[in-house]
């Protein structure tokens, strides 16, 4: 029990004293998931609107697709994309495997998915109430899709939240194609698996709070930007 | 309103149906319906529920296609045109922007540039009454005010010809009165209006003719008064015999408030 009670107070003090290791490793795991995210939402938004009010032939297909790669197993994705970006990869020449460009690579595969997936449902929703309105209008297509997305901008947030929470929380595979090299490719989920691993419980620990302390106070300003936004939009 | 009056040529109207259906799981909604809708008088769609009211205003507005019979504008709509027709639902649908963004949003749609929107947006406000409202989120408006903006908004449009589905079924009276006085002043200034109400005071209040729907049958079309008094159909006498007992039996007058708000 000491030990652990030793931990937490080292890791306290490695919080205070902003330990230049413990702020380098964060400053990281922000950069690499919330550009995995940005991109995921730029490409996962249309993606989502076009499945929820287009009609092609395999888009039931697509959008069963689409929800069981919510699931994918981060060192699957890994994997994969460590596969692909290897020096005999097809992608190989361009020699990002171990960098954190790879590592962005990795998470926008994993939460492409879901943000896409998440965006469909929500347009899909939306569509159904709006669709007679719109068409009355001459809304059709992407117009009409666009129309949908911006009027229901603020439940999407929750999407692109929920992409962001899984990027941050993920070890499986940045570890693969990020190599986890000491300064370059470390970020926290990295770190507190080799740390713990190795039984310096301070570092993993500090970093452990920081990520619970990183996703709680996202989902807490998600919820109330989007209960403010209610009351004022409706 | 000029455009409302424009030559006959050049009009939508009329709309011809000719033995439309629509068919879903079988069952006939609407059940080889023919029939020509002029340019002019108040057409009031009436029938008890389920009698295929909605779904024939639907048709007619495009919303749904026919699943077998012919359906023909004078001039047909050519896709990415302005929209000559508009309709009013009962559950109205705001967008999340202001009222008048509501406006100008549909006038966007309808090809108007953008100095001209939010001028013309104002005075579709100005006539329904809501220009106080203009900056505030139209989704926190009341019943009756969302239903008055969405008559704002496809008057907006300077339609030919308006379809309102019921548009005063969940307002309480005062605004029902006000959604009436609308309606009245776009015929006025030149829409033609295609209604369907479950009110038959309201229904003779508004309507110059009766289309009289039953089980997806056109059985009827008169004149409001000819329909009220002498119905030409036993399906519509019956209708109005449940609806109006009293003009049936003269010992019920005594009940005609209380049926009065029956629906």
């Amino acid at each position: 029990m000491d030990v652990v009670l030793e931990a937490f107070g080292q890791a306290a003090r490695l919080i205070g004293s902003f330990d230049q290791k413990l702020v380098e490793i964060v400053l990281l795991s922000l950069q690499v998931s919330l550009s995995a995210v940005a991109i995921a939402t730029v490409v996962g938004l249309p993606i989502g609107a076009g499945l929820a009010v287009g009609k092609f032939p395999g888009r039931q297909a697509l959008v069963v697709m689409l929800n069981a790669m919510m699931g994918l197993p981060p060192v699957v994705v890994g994997l994969l994309v460590y596969l692909l970006l290897s020096r005999a990869g097809p992608l190989g020449e361009f020699g990002i495997l171990f960098t954190p460009s790879a590592m962005v690579i990795a998470q926008t595969v994993l939460i492409l998915p879901i943000i896409a997936a998440l965006t469909r449902q929500a347009v899909e929703d939306a569509w159904h109430e709006y669709r007679e309105q719109l068409t009355s209008l001459g809304a059709r297509g992407w117009r009409a899709a666009l129309t949908l997305v911006w009027d229901i901008r603020f439940s999407l947030i929750t999407a692109v939240l929920a992409g962001l929470g899984r990027a941050a929380a993920e070890v499986g595979a940045v570890i693969i194609v990020g190599g986890n090299i000491d300064g370059v490719t470390r970020v926290m989920t990295t770190t507190i698996a080799l740390e713990t691993s190795k039984g310096d419980l301070p570092l993993a620990l500090s970093l452990g709070v920081i990520l619970v302390t990183l996703v709680v106070l996202l989902n807490a300003s998600a919820q109330s930007l989007k209960q403010l936004t209610e009351r004022r939009y409706g | 309103m000029a455009e409302a009056v424009a030559s006959l040529a050049n009009s939508v109207l009329p709309l011809r149906l000719e033995q439309v259906s629509f068919v879903i799981n079988g069952r006939a909604i609407i059940d080889r319906v023919s029939l020509s809708v002029e340019a002019g008088s108040r057409t009031i769609i009436l029938g008890p529920n389920g009698a295929g009211k909605s779904v024939l205003m639907r048709l007619c507005h495009g919303l749904l296609a026919p699943t077998s019979g012919r359906l023909a504008w004078n001039r047909p709509e050519r896709p990415g045109e302005r929209r000559r027709q508009a309709m009013v639902f009962q559950k109205q649908v705001m967008l999340r922007r202001s009222v008048l963004g509501n406006i100008t949003y549909a006038l966007k749609l309808a090809g108007v540039s953008s100095a001209e929107r939010k001028h013309q947006a104002w005075a579709a406000l100005e006539r329904v009454g809501l220009t106080h409202l203009a900056k505030h989120s139209a989704r926190v408006l009341s019943g009756g005010e969302q239903q008055r903006l969405a008559l704002a908004r496809a008057w907006a449009l300077q339609p030919e010809v308006l379809f309102l589905d019921e548009p005063t079924a969940s307002l309480d009276p005062g605004a029902a009165a006000e959604v009436e006085r609308i309606i009245e002043a776009i015929h006025g200034a030149g829409t033609k209006i295609v209604m369907s109400t479950h009110n038959l005071g309201q229904a003779r209040r508004l309507g110059d003719e009766v289309l009289f729907l039953h089980q997806g049958q056109l059985k009827e079309r008169t004149g409001v008064g000819q329909f009220f008094t002498t119905p030409s159909s036993a399906e519509a006498e019956a209708f109005i015999k449940g609806e109006l007992p009293w003009l049936y039996h003269n010992d019920a007058v005594s009940s005609l408030p209380a049926q009065r708000s029956r629906r």
